[in-house]
């Protein structure tokens, strides 16, 4: 088995987090990963996008064409991705800032207001959490409980007083990522 | 030790400092800076000297003080760095100092942009400096290679008092791999038998590049003509996949090399069997080998992301009438499994 | 009669080897080199020492000078002494350079090692002309002065000013020692000796970045003899460059 997994947005909005996160609990697991990012000049505010790949065997390419699942922040990446997913993908949408419809139907869209449960739960800056929770809701790579303790395991220290709110925003969207799925 | 997940450039430079780098002179550069940054806290912490020079002119001079010191020393650059640094690199061949040098290439010529490439692969393997050396050039696929050579390539430095680049593109670099670190070894006092440590009850040393004579000087490339002869010898490296059943040789090193074993495993699916040879040592080439498969296979496909520089070397090893095609992209484009796949089934249509 | 006593005046510092340097006659690298070795003998350190000889005349020095030596890329000298310096903080390293050599080339090594207060010394050469390669203007030549590169003399409007390197970088809070001295007669010799024996102590004591400037000759690039040539230093190089401490620090005159 292997999945490749985008996570792309804005810079600042945790995208390459998110997916470090991923990477750390896929890896905990005992799966092999890779994670790379698109890089660019820019400091903030341009792209930031990072492929996560999970694998049983050994990882040759890190880069795909057509992802397995794509979780995007925002309009631009929405287009990108919703353009190049894999038929038979999983598309997880930050539906506060994305309002490009959904126009393929060999896709499985996931909607979830990242920033508007994120910031309902106390930051707006947890939203790559929400979008996490999400996609672990619909492409259950690792568990929950192996994300949370990746947040947990490797956050650096002078950040550890985030991963409760953090776990606490992943979990939430776990939730709403199921339950958009089974509507 | 167990496996962690580590950023390419800061795997190389925790590396480099297990392996005993006692000082590290460098400048920053997209997109190889957070190895320098890395090590300017590392560094520092350990008591060992790390330097941010004024320019990577004065950075590749600092190291070649460092060195003729002997001890382990090395800087790191990316493309228009590394330009700067052949005056130093070519001062260095000739004094016969040990050197580290990894290079986290990106697009050209000029300033061209900081995305992937591997466009320097003439520079790092025949036109490193003025006039005749080679270095010993290593080339890693995965963070974990990446980490192993560069642990290995002050060893081998020092073994051939010759320079050793490691050389990657800025995949490598910036992607995050599991790596397993190697030990922490210790760095003890004694200095080898040619370092400049002051001469105390000994004659002076010197540590020179400059020979007037030409008789000596022509000795001198002579000398250095047969360490190259031993680093080919002694220190070809290359890996293969799928090469045993092959009919098509998909040859390409570090980034291509693990993107081309996607694309021929996708190709297997489809039918064709492509293996892939990737050659890790750079220079010296694995001529031999490849010269061995090409008699197996029945085409050669040379994947880079550069015009066709490695397929230089290719050519060499299988004569000029053996057909070898060539996909390529440049300008920092990093073509993907089903570009290179894409070439293949066109090279199958062929046969 | 009374008895005969000897008393050894003169002798070949330790520091220097017993090479016949290559150095033209009337030049006056020959006292700058016994300066500095003097200077390493007398505080006990040529042991502990080590060398590196710029590209210019003076590129060979490594043969003369009874210490471990390198050899520099043209400019890089005081580069390649941080590097060793850093890897051996214990070490005493100093640098020999011409003005081709530090005010061209190397300008931008020589002003950072200086900025950084990097705990090297550095012998300086300034003798107003580029030497080995065969007398073209160097970035001290003066004013009108006839070298083959600026045939009608130097001429501001085309070749610009030439550079006070003393003046320069003793504006850097890095540099703890920056005098210039001149080799045209035995007083200001006296005077340039005592200096290179502060700037290593300066070294010795950790403060920070020291240079000795030496006005120096070039005969046979000048196309005089060698008391024509110590007199037209005297007369035009002295009134240009003014001799003198133009930075010490405090800790230095506590030395």
């Amino acid at each position: 088995m292997q999945r490749s997994v985008v996570f792309s947005g804005f810079g600042g909005q945790g995208a390459l987090f998110a997916g470090q996160v991923l990477t750390y609990a896929a890896m905990d697991a005992g799966h092999h990963v890779t994670w790379i990012p698109s890089y660019g000049p820019e400091m903030r505010g341009g792209v930031a996008r990072c492929t996560v790949i999970v694998s049983d065997d050994e990882i040759g390419s890190p880069v795909v064409r057509h992802p397995d699942v794509a979780v995007v922040f925002n309009n631009p990446s929405m287009e990108k991705f919703q353009r190049e997913l894999r038929s038979g993908g999983k598309l997880i949408v930050n539906s506060s800032m994305v309002n490009v419809p959904v126009e393929r139907d060999d896709i499985t869209a996931i909607l979830v207001p990242g920033n508007q449960v994120a910031a309902e739960m106390g930051d707006v800056r947890m939203t790559n959490m929400v979008l996490l929770g999400a996609m672990l809701a619909a492409e259950p790579l690792v568990e929950l409980e192996a994300a949370e303790q990746a947040l947990r395991d490797h956050l650096p220290e002078r950040k550890q007083h985030l991963v409760e709110p953090n776990i606490v925003v992943l979990r939430r969207g776990f939730r709403n990522g199921t339950q958009e799925q089974n509507r | 030790m167990a496996k962690q997940l580590w950023k390419g450039n800061e795997a190389l430079a925790e590396a480099a400092v297990r392996a005993g780098l006692v000082a590290y002179f460098g400048y920053p550069i997209t997109p190889q800076t957070e190895l320098l940054e890395y090590l300017s806290g590392r560094m520092v912490r350990l008591g060992r000297a790390f330097l941010q020079a004024e320019s990577e002119l004065a950075a590749i001079n600092m190291v070649y003080g460092a060195a003729c010191t002997g001890v382990r020393t090395m800087t790191s650059s990316s493309s228009p760095g590394i330009s700067l640094m052949q005056e130093g690199l070519s001062y260095m061949a000739a004094s016969e100092v040990p050197v580290v040098l990894v290079d986290i290439m990106r697009g050209g010529p000029g300033l061209g942009n900081i995305q992937p490439s591997q466009a320097d692969y003439f520079q790092v393997t025949k036109t490193s400096g003025h006039g005749d050396f080679r270095p010993l050039v290593l080339a890693p696929a995965t963070v974990q290679e990446a980490v192993d050579l560069v642990y290995e390539a002050f060893d081998l430095a020092e073994q051939y008092r010759t320079i050793v680049i490691v050389v990657a593109d800025g995949n490598i670099g910036q992607m995050m791999e599991p790596a397993e670190m190697p030990p922490m070894r210790e760095i003890n006092g004694d200095r080898p038998h040619w370092a400049l440590v002051g001469a105390d009850g000994r004659d002076h040393r010197i540590i020179t590049s400059l020979e007037l004579g030409a008789e000596r000087l022509e000795a001198l490339n002579l000398r250095l003509q047969r360490k190259i002869a031993r680093v080919k010898r002694e220190q070809v490296r290359w890996k293969e996949d799928k090469t045993d059943d092959a009919e098509i040789l998909v040859v390409a090193f570090g980034t291509m090399g693990r993107i081309s074993t996607t694309a021929a495993e996708m190709a297997w699916e489809k039918g064709i069997r492509a293996g892939v040879f990737r050659p890790i040592s750079l220079f010296p080439f694995p001529a031999a080998r490849l010269e061995e498969l090409s008699q197996r296979v029945k085409r050669i496909l040379v994947v880079e992301m550069n015009a066709g520089q490695m397929l230089e070397d290719v050519k060499l090893a299988v004569g000029k009438d053996y057909p070898v095609e060539f996909y390529g992209r440049m300008g920092g484009i990093v073509p993907l499994p089903d570009d290179v796949l894409e070439a293949v089934e066109r090279v199958h249509t062929e046969l | 009669m009374g008895k005969v006593v000897e008393k050894l005046v003169y002798e070949r510092p330790k520091s220097l080897t017993d090479a016949h340097t290559h150095y033209c006659p009337g030049c006056t690298h020959g006292v700058s080199h016994r300066l500095v070795a003097e200077a390493l003998d007398e505080l006990g350190i040529r042991e502990r020492t080590i060398g590196i000889a710029p590209v210019g005349c003076s590129v060979l020095a490594y043969y003369y000078f009874n210490v471990d030596f390198a050899e520099a890329a043209h400019g890089r000298a005081p580069a390649m002494a941080t590097g060793m310096k850093r890897a051996n903080p214990d070490r005493v390293i100093f640098t020999y350079q011409g003005d081709g050599d530090l005010a061209a080339i190397g300008t931008g090594e020589i002003v950072h090692a200086a900025g950084r207060g990097e705990n090297i010394t550095v012998i300086f050469i300034n003798n107003a002309i580029y030497g080995m390669t065969g007398g073209q203007m160097a970035p001290t030549t003066l004013e009108g002065q006839k070298t083959t590169s600026s045939p009608m003399g130097r001429d501001i409007s085309i070749a610009g000013h030439p550079l006070k390197m003393s003046e320069l970088l003793s504006t850097l809070d890095g540099a703890a020692y920056v005098v210039r001295h001149s080799l045209h007669d035995v007083k200001h010799i006296r005077r340039a000796r005592k200096a290179i024996l502060t700037a290593f102590k300066v070294q010795l004591a950790g403060l920070g970045f020291s240079m000795v400037e030496l006005l120096s000759t070039c005969c046979t690039n000048w196309k005089m003899d060698p008391v024509e040539s110590l007199d037209w230093l005297r007369d035009n190089m002295v009134p240009f460059y003014p001799l003198g401490e133009h930075k010490v620090i405090d800790a230095v005159k506590d030395l």
